[in-house]
Order: structure tokens, then C-alpha cells, then sequence
């Protein structure tokens, strides 16, 4: 399943990458694949801007506007100021425990 | 000359004190075992359908399961009932180490979104747990799906422990130990079958139930409005279609669409949702005895697919592949149009009781 298309904030820069493929490991898109000891990204649309390469990217090579998908943390986010989806709080607010 | 250290060890001042009378004292792991017990999983069922999920917590810390040494893997979990009891079901005839970080409870995936399964708490719960002192190798074995909150080179640094990210699902873990810590083709992708998204339909239908709660006491009471008082039978004749479609409207958007995520066409929840409830507004308007005219049928076809729209749209929060920059663009062209529908569809309904009354 992939979701909108040309909406990731996904960017990559090979220049920086040193090999370790940790960026390929982590994602759980198959959106990195280890090519000649460099990362190559295969598909950005499958990019859910889950943040796990650039957070295990030592060299800085990979940057993106990490964050939840979820509508209900988007929703509470135009209205308190603050995105969360609301889990771990003690009281289940709104749409209650999510994800 | 100088005993060497390996990189993150810190003799005697194992817990960061300066001597060691400041650490903490060894505490004893916990133990546990990979057997689920029909208690296990009745608190898994609970944790699926409601509230009690935030309530499902594990005491974080070092587990012990089967006969573990100084040589045995360690794996790290959150402390969210289900997601422990998962990991540790799959470790069955294994001897091995669990660390669970404190989470607040929250699962793997949702903590590591959040940052509290992360680098700080687990660098933490390694010295904390004298993990330096139970294995005498430095591996850790986490989850993949906890990786957007653990940068494993900063961990390695501070501590010396070298993460290795797991499988997604615990049950690849045995394949994955046994292959040498290398994942079989597939175990590093997450799938979002049938099942998986079936699981998560109770926590969407919920809350969806709740609030139309208010909507349907709101409907029926404005439906029975009437110059003279409140009467039952137009509280019955106009505001039964409306609760029975809105039931229909609920199990298109929260049930029908998670369900059927990939067959419904179009990328966009919103859209998916929309002709969901579009279709099954078709399939039961023929059955409901609705009122006569156009204005009833106008209300109810803006009204109720765009309320599955809503509740598909909430479905984004549970899957493993929508982004935060595509729910947003959703969202910003959903949210006037889900406005709008509601103030028009209001509209039409008080209309709908002026005409009832002979005021217009």
C-alpha cells in the first residue's frame, strides 16, 4: 500500500553517506537499499516521515519533517497547538488511545 | 599500568555515582517465561477493545527468561503488556535477556514516535540495570519498529552496547538469531494485512460509538420538536432514518474502510472513507424508511458519507504507512469541506422542521 504521492519530506544526500546502512535497516518501507557500500533510495512515496533513518544516520546524510500520520494528533495539533495522538496520557482525550 | 575499559563501561561507578557506594544496589532480574496463559491473552483482548490498554503495563527492567548467562542475547521491549508478552512468547525454548524501558506503557512503535522508547532511556536502563555486568558481550538485539526513537551510534557511544535492529514481528526473531542476526527477505518490511488492520477496528469503532451517542439523544430530541411540545411520533419518523443511517455512516468509515483499505480506490483516507459511506448510504437507503422529499435525501447524502469520510480519516493514526505531510494535506482540504457539509446539512435539517410546522 503506498499512501499520497509527492508529499514526503524525505531528502537524502549521497555525499554524505558513509556506508553504514543502518538507514536501510531501520525502514520499514524498503525506501533505502545498500548499493556499492552507498544508500540509494528506491521509492520516496513509500516514506512515511517516520524519522528512524535520519535518528540512526551518524553522517547527517538523510533529513525529513518527522512526525505522526495520524489525523487525530494533526486535528488536536490546529486546535491546542500541541500534536499528540493522545496515548500516554492517563485520561483518554478525544479520539482516546490511539495508534 | 591502567585496567582498559571497553567504551561505555564504567568500573565500580557503574551507575554514573563517582563511588561505589552511590550505585545502586544489583538488583535481582525479574524472571519470566514465553508461556501465554488464557489470562495473557483475555488482558489482550481487553487491550483491543478499550481503555484498559493504558492500564496494560509491565514493571520496566531486566527480565530473565529461560536460564540466561553472560553470553545470552539481550532484547529490548517497552512496557506495554501486550507488546512484552508478545517479545516473550516468541523467545520460547530461548535463554535470553529482556530489558524493558519504561514507555509509560505505550507500545514499541508509538513510544519510539513519542521519543520515550529512546536513546536517553535506554542508555539509562543499561547502567541502571548494570547490563555492563550480566553479559559479558555487547550486543542488543531491539525491535525495528523502535528505531525513530534510538539512534543506535549514540548509544553505542555512550555505552558501549552495539544495537542491532531486529525483525519488525518477534516471531522472525528465532530465524533472525539462528541466520546470525541477518534478516530473511521480507522480516524488515511491515505488512498491513487483513488481520492487522481488523485488530485495530474495535479502538475505531469505539469511540466513533461514543460520541454518536450525544449526536443520536441531540437528533431524536430536535426530531420530536414541535409547536405544541415535544412530539413521539415525528421524534420516531425523522429521527430514526437519521440514527439508523449514522449507525450505517459509523460502520462504513470506522469498519467497512479500515477492512477493505487496499480494494477501495483512491490513496486518500478521506476519499477511500467518503465513497465508502457513499456506497453504503445506496445499499441501505432502500431498506430505511426514510421521510419523503428532497430535503431529508439532500441532508443525508452530504451528511453521513462525509461522516465516514471523518472516520476513515482517523484510521490514519493506526497504520504503518501514512506520513505526517500526507495526513496534513488531507486534512487541509478535508477539513473546510467536513465544515461546510455539517453547517449545510444543519441547515437543511431545520428546514426539514420549519416545513414539518407549515412555517415554510
Amino acid at each position: 500500500m503506498t499512501y499520497l504521492k509527492g508529499v514526503s519530506t524525505l531528502e537524502y544526500d549521497v555525499n554524505r553517506c558513509r556506508g553504514c546502512g543502518l538507514c536501510a535497516d531501520v525502514c520499514p518501507h524498503g525506501v533505502f537499499v545498500m548499493e556499492q557500500k552507498r544508500a540509494r533510495v528506491t521509492n520516496k512515496d513509500l516514506c512515511m516521515e517516520c524519522g528512524a533513518c535520519m535518528r540512526n544516520c551518524e553522517h547527517g546524510a538523510i533529513k525529513v519533517n518527522a512526525g505522526v500520520g495520524c489525523a487525530a494528533a494533526l486535528i488536536r495539533g490546529m486546535m491546542t497547538g500541541e500534536v499528540s495522538c493522545g496515548c500516554g496520557s492517563e485520561t483518554e482525550i478525544g479520539k482516546g488511545a490511539c495508534c | 599500568m591502567k585496567e582498559k575499559t571497553r567504551l561505555g563501561e564504567r568500573p565500580k561507578a557503574c551507575c554514573g555515582g563517582n563511588t561505589e557506594t552511590q550505585c545502586a544496589p544489583q538488583k535481582t532480574p525479574f524472571r519470566t517465561d514465553s508461556v501465554l496463559t488464557w489470562r495473557d491473552r483475555l488482558v489482550h483482548l481487553r487491550c483491543r477493545v478499550g481503555a484498559y490498554r493504558m492500564k496494560a503495563t509491565v514493571e520496566p527492567g531486566l527480565y530473565a527468561i529461560g536460564k540466561p548467562d553472560n553470553n545470552s542475547d539481550v532484547f529490548v521491549s517497552a512496557n506495554y503488556r501486550m507488546s512484552f508478552d508478545i517479545l516473550r512468547s516468541s523467545l520460547s525454548a530461548m535463554d535470553a535477556w529482556i530489558l524493558v524501558l519504561d514507555t509509560n506503557g505505550i507500545n514499541v512503535w508509538c513510544a519510539a514516535g513519542k521519543g520515550t522508547f529512546g536513546t536517553e532511556e535506554l542508555v539509562k536502563r543499561i547502567f541502571t540495570e548494570k547490563l555492563h555486568e550480566c553479559v559479558s558481550h555487547r550486543r542488543l538485539i531491539l525491535p525495528q519498529l523502535g528505531a525513530p526513537g534510538v539512534s543506535a551510534p549514540d548509544v553505542r557511544k555512550q555505552t558501549g552496547f552495539r544495537p542491532i535492529y531486529g525483525p519488525v514481528r518477534a516471531a522472525d526473531i528465532k530465524a533472525f538469531v539462528a541466520a546470525g542476526y541477518r534478516p530473511a527477505p521480507g522480516m524488515r518490511r511491515v505488512e498491513f494485512g487483513l488481520w492487522d488492520r481488523l485488530v485495530l477496528t474495535p479502538m475505531e469503532l469505539r469511540p466513533a460509538l461514543k460520541a454518536f451517542f450525544f449526536f443520536a439523544a441531540v437528533i431524536l430530541a430536535l426530531s420530536g420538536l414541535s409547536p405544541s411540545g415535544i412530539s413521539f411520533p415525528s421524534a420516531l419518523s425523522l429521527g430514526a432514518p437519521i440514527i439508523i443511517l449514522g449507525i450505517v455512516s459509523i460502520i462504513a468509515g470506522a469498519f467497512i474502510t479500515p477492512a477493505l483499505l487496499p480494494y477501495i480506490p483512491f490513496r486518500a483516507f478521506a476519499i477511500k472513507g467518503w465513497l465508502a459511506g457513499l456506497v453504503a448510504m445506496l445499499i441501505a437507503w432502500p431498506i430505511v424508511n426514510v421521510p419523503e422529499g428532497a430535503a431529508f435525501a439532500a441532508m443525508s447524502f452530504l451528511f453521513f458519507p462525509l461522516a465516514s469520510s471523518y472516520l476513515a480519516l482517523q484510521f490514519t493514526g493506526s497504520t504503518a504507512y501514512t506520513g505526517m505531510s500526507g495526513v496534513a494535506r488531507e486534512l487541509k482540504f478535508s477539513m473546510p469541506v467536513y465544515t461546510a457539509g455539517a453547517l449545510v446539512s444543519s441547515v437543511l435539517f431545520i428546514t426539514l422542521k420549519l416545513g414539518e410546522w407549515g412555517i415554510i
